[in-house]
């Protein structure tokens, strides 16, 4: 018997665990803003939150922290599925739907925080 | 002392079953493995490792009720009875508590578990402070018992391509050696979504090294120094 | 049914440090070498070696090769060849350094090289006082080395047969060794490994004994083969005592404790080495010690309930030393004994552990053995190193660390000699027309005895038997009984019975099989010990209680067949300097 080969290397590793550690900040970093900007408004209602989110300084964070977090969703759904899935071609095609969808949930992002 | 004990001998067995054992013992058994040496004094079909019987080879590695250890140091005193053994999760049964090991070892050998250093060596030794040589302690002592990785999800799910606690902490211990030389090469080789990587700090390794040592911190200490070097 | 054959230049039976000394040598030189081992080669039992490796490097204070040749001389209580002495420490810091550079991550000291400490028996200037000559890894040296020789050895490419049980020699019609049958344990199979050259490097077989400081899997298979091919055994009489085994369990406590400062206490508190070795007192050699002790247990000093053990004290040292120079002894000490020697002392009694005797050797590996009036004629083909081979370098008595420069300074000085030899007659001979047969008649006989005694049942009555007539101090009619009783025991051993069948990891094949190797060790041992007929390091007898130079000064060889025994006069004259004449010895 031949053993198989494994083919090893693909020098991505550090980048993606990087990015868990940087999005993973962003996030709590995030959180932390949003509660400090709830705590000051006046009243809570669904007007004031609505309003919060008409601001640009508001905007902006909220696309980089949900950006941040479609990207760490990208590597720990891809991690799972490179543990569960062992098939190459089902596991290509099962990243390429998720990748979809996460481009599709930026896009929609977008849309609702610039029309509100 | 009652024991419940894993059997599978494929010459036989369709299939792996748990066989109950009751064995008395003399006062001098103190430890499991003299109990399962008592076992196989009334049943010699019972296959299981073993050499050194003071934890330092490695040889008797098992799954004691339900956790990972060395038979030889694990005190029949403080185990529940009856005592449930199993072979390490994780690898393939050869028979009753006999792994095959291969894929252990094919990963520690993948790491180039070898000092590198091309420089012509001196006459005498070469030098190193005791700081230096202090680095070393927490990973040279590791006996290759195979506890850890069989311990740890991300390798049962890819034993094939993940390194293990074991290979990883074997792959610091060089990285860490003042007298090796081969740091960028042993980090490229691990700069790999696999090889390294699948570590998600579960730390289970951490948990059953009977030798006290902890993976965890040394794969740790990789990442960073790979950072180190990105940034 | 034949077994396959497979072809090598050069075949070694055993991975543990002799072993894989050897196996670099040859594999370095790109031969191609099977080695074989029946365990993954860092469980073999040098991984338990915590002390040290002897090398006069000199760096914690003056020492020399001709020092360190005086007190292994000595050591031997004058019956080690002095040739095979000077040749190992003269090569000592050469294959140390050697060690260092393959990785070893031995201690080092403030200036950054090897640190080394005090061991029983290593003295300054031919005597003086203790001197630090052992080089450490904490005190887990042995694991260190067997791990750095692996690593070398796989990136040597060394091509390791783990898990495979040598099991007969083949020899030609000439008597020249020509291969070894071999069984893979998973699979059952046995394979005859037809070879140029073959090297044994098995280890002890201390577990001879009921009490033992060894690995279950050190069981003398190497001196079993070698004894059951017509191969004589030299010096088997001489087993060492290691003064400090864990009471009751074994395990052992290195010698370095006492080299960093730790002593012995009998019940009344008393440091009684003082009075046994006034200069060197608790690092006088290990025989020394170990009578020292069995006499205080004797006379009523020992302590325990029932007086069984001495104390061995550490706690002074500081636990700051402790978990720095001997963090597995600390962690031994209380799984085994219960204690912390941080805070009280370690029972402990003379355990049996090592053993001197062994395959005759010359200096280069080569097997020697008397023929037509030459007594030392080279059987070719074979060499053996390590613990399972007799160079003699350490003769009555082995001083501690000197076993692990053994196996690498001949593990080294083999693996060239096999070089040599192949390079001056690189054909393979034929492998005789019944190779394999003997193997296939003892593996049938076992497989279909009935009505046979359990191995566990035999081996039980061998090493009570040992214990009880070939201790520390050895009497006239024990002996003779103990010869006796072990004959008839070794007849018992031909007709065990294994329950198990299965072709698969059949551990209780591989425990029949070990146990007809350990019953040639233990046969060896009594027949020995009867017949020598004086004290001479760790052989003491109450009826001769001195040493008898002039009778002697000579290595035993006993023969399987009909327990015959002959003679070989120790070698005393060194290679380059003047021979050291047998003096009384006084520590
Ligand atoms: C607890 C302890 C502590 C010690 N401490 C020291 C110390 O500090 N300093 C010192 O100098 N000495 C020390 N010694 C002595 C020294 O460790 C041993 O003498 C030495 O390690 C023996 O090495 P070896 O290579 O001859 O054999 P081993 O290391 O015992 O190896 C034997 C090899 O042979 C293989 N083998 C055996 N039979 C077969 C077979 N039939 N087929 C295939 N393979 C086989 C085994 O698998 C193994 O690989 C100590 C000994 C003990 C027991
Ligand atoms: S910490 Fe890493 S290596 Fe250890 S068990 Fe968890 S995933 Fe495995
Ligand atoms: S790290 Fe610990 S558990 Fe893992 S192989 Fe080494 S000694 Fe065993
Ligand atoms: S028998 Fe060696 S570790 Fe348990």
């Amino acid at each position: 018997m031949v053993a198989k080969r494994i083919v090893v290397g693909a020098h991505y590793g550090l980048r993606d665990w990087m990015m868990q550690r940087v999005t993973g900040a962003i996030v709590a970093v995030y959180t932390v803003f949003l509660l400090a900007v709830l705590v000051m408004q006046p009243t809570l209602d669904f007007i004031t939150w609505r309003s919060v989110f008409t601001h640009t300084w508001m905007r902006v964070p909220t696309f980089v922290c949900l950006l941040a977090i479609y990207f760490h969703a990208w590597v720990g759904v891809r991690d799972v599925l490179m543990d569960y899935v062992k098939h190459t071609t089902l596991r290509l095609c099962l990243m390429v739907i998720v990748v979809v969808a996460l481009v599709a949930y930026t896009v929609w992002t977008v849309q609702i925080l610039w029309s509100l | 002392m009652r024991l419940s004990i894993y059997r599978y001998d494929p010459d036989k067995d369709a299939k792996p079953y748990m066989r109950e054992y009751d064995v008395p013992l003399e006062p001098t058994d103190q430890m499991l493995l003299d109990a399962l040496v008592r076992v196989k004094t009334l049943d010699d079909s019972i296959a299981f490792r073993r050499s050194c019987r003071e934890g330092v080879c490695g040889s008797d590695a098992m799954n004691i009720n339900g956790k990972n250890g060395l038979a030889c140091i694990t005190k029949i005193a403080d185990l529940k009875e009856p005592v449930v053994l199993r072979p390490l999760p994780g690898l393939p049964v050869i028979r009753d508590l006999i792994v095959d090991m291969t894929q252990f070892f094919k990963q520690y050998h993948s790491i180039k578990p070898y000092l590198i250093n091309e420089t012509p060596p001196p006459e005498g030794e070469r030098l190193q402070t005791p700081e230096e040589r202090e680095e070393l302690n927490g990973l040279y002592e590791c006996i290759l018992c195979a506890c850890c990785s069989t311990s740890c999800p991300s390798f049962w799910w890819n034993p094939d391509k993940f390194v293990g606690p074991a290979g990883l902490l074997q792959a610091y211990r060089f990285i860490a050696d003042s007298r090796d030389q081969a740091t960028s090469e042993r980090l490229d080789d691990l700069e790999d979504p696999y090889r390294l990587f699948r570590c998600h700090s579960i730390m289970n390794c951490v948990d059953v090294c009977p030798k006290g040592l902890n993976p965890t911190r040394a794969i740790g200490k990789i990442k960073e120094i790979m950072l180190k070097r990105t940034v | 049914m034949a077994f396959a054959v497979r072809k090598f230049d050069a075949v070694i039976v055993g991975a543990g440090g002799s072993g894989m000394r050897a196996a670099l040598q040859l594999a370095e030189a790109d031969l191609k070498v099977a080695v074989l081992s029946k365990v993954f080669p860092t469980r073999s039992h040098t991984v338990a070696a915590q002390g040290g490796v002897a090398a006069s490097l000199g760096n914690n204070g003056e020492d020399n090769w001709h020092w360190h040749m005086f007190d292994t001389v000595k050591g031997s209580d004058y019956l080690g060849d002095q040739d095979a002495i000077e040749f190992m420490c003269r090569k000592a810091n050469e294959v140390v350094y050697e060690l260092e550079h393959y990785g070893m991550p031995f201690d080092r000291t403030p200036e950054g090289r090897i640190y080394q400490r005090p061991f029983g028996g290593q003295t300054r200037n031919y005597g003086e006082g203790p001197v630090a000559r052992s080089c450490a890894a904490a005190d887990r040296t042995g694991h260190a080395m067997l791990h750095a020789l692996y690593q070398r050895n796989v990136r040597a490419r060394a091509h390791f047969f783990v898990e495979w049980m040598a099991l007969d020699l083949i020899r030609n019609a000439e008597g020249d060794v020509v291969g070894v049958t071999a069984m893979e344990m998973e699979t059952g199979e046995v394979v005859i490994f037809h070879a140029k050259a073959v090297l044994f490097a098995t280890g002890g077989a201390g577990r001879i004994f009921s009490a033992s400081t060894n690995a279950f899997i050190n069981t003398g298979d190497g001196l079993g083969i070698t004894a059951r091919a017509g191969i004589p055994l030299e010096d088997m009489e001489f087993w060492q005592f290691h003064p400090t085994g864990v009471a009751g369990a074994g395990v052992l406590i290195t010698e370095g404790v006492r080299g960093e400062g730790g002593y012995l206490l009998n019940k009344n508190g008393e440091r009684f080495m003082e009075r046994y070795a006034p200069t060197v007192k608790d690092l006088a050699s290990r025989d020394v010690v170990s009578r020292a002790m069995a006499t205080e247990i004797k006379e009523g000093r020992g302590a325990g309930k029932d007086g069984e053990y001495i104390l061995l004290k550490l706690d002074h040292l500081g636990a700051d030393v402790i978990n720095k120079r001997l963090p597995g002894i600390r962690e031994i000490a209380l799984k085994f004994a219960n204690v912390d020697c941080a805070k009280d002392p370690i029972p402990v009694v003379p355990t049996v552990h090592y053993q001197m005797g062994g395959i005759p050797t010359n200096y280069h590996g080569q097997v020697v053995v008397p023929k037509d009036g030459n007594m030392e004629t080279i059987v070719p083909g074979l060499y053996a190193v390590g613990e399972c081979a007799c160079v003699s370098v350490h003769g009555a008595n082995r001083l501690g660390t000197n076993s692990l420069l053994d196996l690498l300074v001949f593990g080294k000085s083999a693996g060239e000699q096999v070089i040599r030899d192949l390079n001056a007659d690189p054909g393979l001979k034929d492998l005789p027309p019944d190779a394999g047969e003997f193997t296939r008649a003892r593996l049938a006989r076992l497989d279909d005895q009935t009505n046979g005694e359990s191995v566990s049942q035999v081996g039980a009555d061998m090493r009570r038997t040992l214990q009880l007539h070939c201790g520390v101090f050895r009497f006239p009619d024990l002996l003779v009984e103990g010869v006796a009783k072990i004959k008839e025991i070794a007849a018992r051993a031909v007709h065990t019975e294994i329950k198990d069948k299965s072709k698969v990891f059949n551990t209780a094949r591989i425990e029949a099989l070990e146990l007809e190797n350990l019953i040639e060790v233990a046969r060896s041992t009594m027949v020995c010990a009867e017949a020598r007929k004086e004290s001479r390091g760790a052989h003491d007898r109450s009826d001769f209680p001195d040493r008898d130079d002039k009778n002697w000064m000579r290595h035993s060889l006993w023969y399987k067949e009909g327990d015959r025994l002959e003679y070989r006069p120790v070698k005393l004259k060194p290679l380059t300097v003047a021979p050291f004449e047998p003096k009384a010895r006084v520590y």
